[in-house]
């Protein structure tokens, strides 16, 4: 490999690792608040993205104008599945394990809705002619996109960290994290809040699920599955919960993934395999994640 | 008292649901497993067209009716062995057809098989679908042919003479192209080391930089990327937007619109091989098939929509021949096809149950796939 040939791995890596980390951003804040791990996530990046399509599509708007839109529906979305899948389950006391399930059948009807109404063939995604540009820096080949996403990802983490720890909502959440009723007795209106972390938590997986369409532009119903999943490992590795964690998580995924293949081509079926161990090792480690908490548990 | 009538609306639907599927004397039963949902939809999808049109056209056999069931196999192997189940046992089937996806006919297969139905195969290319499968036949050609062609296109057409290849590792259908190419091309230039690299991906993964990167480095003069049409797409505009302007080749799973409305521009030159096109007709039924598929669907037709034509006519045609719709006899019926006129061309089975057919080259020119010349079997 030559030192070009590296360049443009990294580069590539750069790209995929920034992906990853914007969409593990929306997982782990959710959890972070909730303790609940939405596993429809995927589906809602999915969602996003396709709203946006049709905003194009169907109603011929200009395309920064559909994606605006994309993210305020697809809040609205998160939203309306919290309503109907999460919160008559809490509201029952049923524990966690159930919620969690809940998140799985949301994730499949999600899916299954898809296909039903969008039908299951691919579709071409809009890519706005300057993010497709390319550029040439050295021997090193990148698209515009590639300096456009980790700026979209820093403000993101920007806009999340303000909300969280800065404004009074985020206040109300922090508490929610940390004791539901004793947050409840302090006068917050804890649905009213939760509702807030999903609409927060869905916009940005509506804005994941854009980005990820504008670089792989053949989106279908079931195209959130695997960045979902993976992008949830991501969250786990950086310690699900924290913020900054699951942006290194995403971009030490991203990394391994196209590093795997850089060192060891003949391999390249291997690709998850490859990335998968280190993972497992870093969590064998440290299994809290890169940057989780320690959890003491109450007995 | 509304609990009772529930009850009874509810025994009522259970028995409807039992009886619909039955077979009466006076009807065929004949079964479709297609993917039609997943990454591969489009190509069941496709193929869904051509046997619908042709059950269309000709919907009686022996004077009775045919009833088609159509089941989804969802780009799943699990699922694919399941509906073929399904379609034998729930719908009491006499015949299969499908299913685009090698691995997938190789999954539904051997369940066939152990019934005693015969299946007939649009368009799964890879040699193991009907080998050592008495029960499996197929409408096209097979992989170590198709594979010639696209070595021969590599080497005669574009001249080349160091080429790379780029798999996906899950599915047969790639590997066994991948291979039969490499062979192919190895014959022409004499040379093991004229394929300078082989790399791999995985269905459902989206990005190929870290692969394409790899492969620039052994400075190859085309790529063969014998995958399914959507990854290939991605794959294809990946590779423009990384620089690497040199010559893309594909195989028949390539031909779908949905490759070139993902890969736009990028996709232009791209060369596939694939089993027929509608602008060179083979036979007077081609013609026939083209003007009233035209006249249904309002587009042209895909090859796959002709070898889901001309499967579902082979099977009327065996049972015809056979004279009873009992499995066995339809499936050596089929056996014994000889010269059938095709949509794709005169289909003769050969002692594994395949077709020798005529291969057609394909280029993407301004944003359609266009006839480039035909290869003639070996």
């Amino acid at each position: 490999m030559t030192l070009t040939h590296f360049f443009q791995h990294l580069a590539n890596g750069v790209y995929l690792g920034s992906l990853y980390a914007l969409i593990a951003i929306g997982y782990t804040m959710v959890y972070g608040i909730l303790r609940l791990i939405n596993f429809a996530h995927g589906e809602l990046l999915i969602v996003g993205a396709f709203i946006a399509y049709y905003g194009i599509l169907i109603f011929h708007l200009p395309w920064w104008f559909s994606f605006i839109i994309a993210i305020a529906l697809g809040a609205l979305v998160g939203m309306s599945l919290e309503r109907v899948a999460y919160r008559p389950l809490r509201e029952r006391g049923a524990p966690r394990i159930s919620l969690l399930v809940s998140a799985i059948g949301a994730s499949f009807f999600l899916q299954n809705l898809g296909l039903v109404i969008i039908g299951g063939r691919h579709k071409s995604f809009y890519r706005p002619p300057f993010f497709a540009q390319t550029v040439q820096l050295g021997d090193v080949t990148v698209m515009n996109f590639l300096f456009v996403l980790p700026i979209i990802t820093i403000i993101i983490l920007g806009i999340v960290f303000f909300l969280v720890y800065r404004s009074k909502t985020g206040m109300a959440m922090r508490a929610l994290a940390k004791d539901y009723p004793t947050a409840r007795l302090m006068g917050i209106n804890i649905n009213r809040i939760i509702a807030y972390t999903f609409a927060l938590g869905s916009a940005l997986a509506a804005i994941g699920g854009i980005m990820y369409a504008l670089r792989y532009p053949a989106i279908h119903p079931l195209a959130g599955v695997l960045p979902g999943l993976k992008c949830f490992i991501a969250a786990v590795v950086g310690g699900i919960g924290n913020v900054p964690g699951a942006v290194l998580g995403g971009f030490l995924l991203g990394m391994l993934e196209i590093m795997g293949i850089a060192f060891f081509p003949h391999l390249a079926g291997y690709r998850d395999a490859i990335a998968f161990i280190v993972l497992i090792i870093i969590l064998s480690f440290k299994p809290t994640g890169l940057l989780g908490e320690q959890v003491v548990e109450k007995v | 008292m509304l609990a009772k009538k529930m009850r009874l609306v509810l025994i009522l639907l259970t028995l409807l649901l039992v009886f619909s599927g039955t077979s009466f004397a006076d009807q065929v039963n004949i079964g479709v497993y297609e993917p039609l949902t997943g990454p591969m939809a489009a190509g069941g999808q496709m193929t869904l067209e051509g046997i619908r049109l042709a059950h269309e056209l000709y919907p009686t056999v022996l004077g009775k009716e045919v009833r088609l069931f159509v089941e989804d196999n969802k780009t799943d192997k699990a699922e694919a062995a399941l509906t073929v189940s399904r379609l034998i046992e729930l719908r009491n089937v006499v015949a299969i057809v499908g299913t685009y996806g090698s691995s997938l006919a190789m999954s539904g297969g051997p369940v066939a098989e152990t019934a005693g139905v015969p299946v007939m195969g649009c368009s799964p290319t890879h040699p193991l679908v009907t080998q050592g499968n008495d029960y499996y036949f197929r409408a096209c050609f097979i992989d170590p042919f198709q594979g010639y062609i696209m070595a021969k296109y590599a080497y005669e057409t574009l001249g080349a003479r160091k080429v790379a290849i780029i798999q996906d590792i899950a599915q047969d259908y790639s590997v066994g192209l991948a291979h039969f190419f490499r062979q192919a091309f190895v014959e022409f230039t004499g040379d093991p080391a004229s394929v300078v690299g082989l790399t791999s991906y995985q269905t459902l993964d989206t990005d190929f930089t870290a692969q394409l990167t790899y492969l620039r480095g052994l400075g190859p003069e085309a790529i063969f990327a014998p995958g399914y049409y959507g990854d290939v797409a991605l794959l294809v505009t990946q590779a423009r937007e990384l620089g690497l302007g040199i010559p893309f080749l594909g195989g028949d799973a390539c031909e779908a619109p949905e490759f070139i409305e993902i890969g736009g521009a990028y996709v232009e030159g791209v060369a596939i091989s694939t089993h027929y096109s509608a602008d060179a007709p083979v036979t007077d039924e081609s013609s026939k098939f083209v003007a009233a598929f035209i006249e249904k669907y309002g587009y042209s037709p895909s090859a796959f929509a002709a070898l889901g034509y001309d499967a579902y006519r082979l099977i009327l045609d065996a049972i015809e021949r056979a004279g009873t719709t009992d499995s066995g006899a339809i499936r050596d019926a089929l056996a014994e096809t000889y010269r059938f006129e095709g949509a794709t061309g005169y289909i003769t089975m050969d002692e594994d149950g395949n077709a020798v057919k005529t291969g057609v080259i394909l280029e993407v020119k301004d944003g359609e796939f266009v006839y480039a010349g035909s290869v003639e079997p070996r």
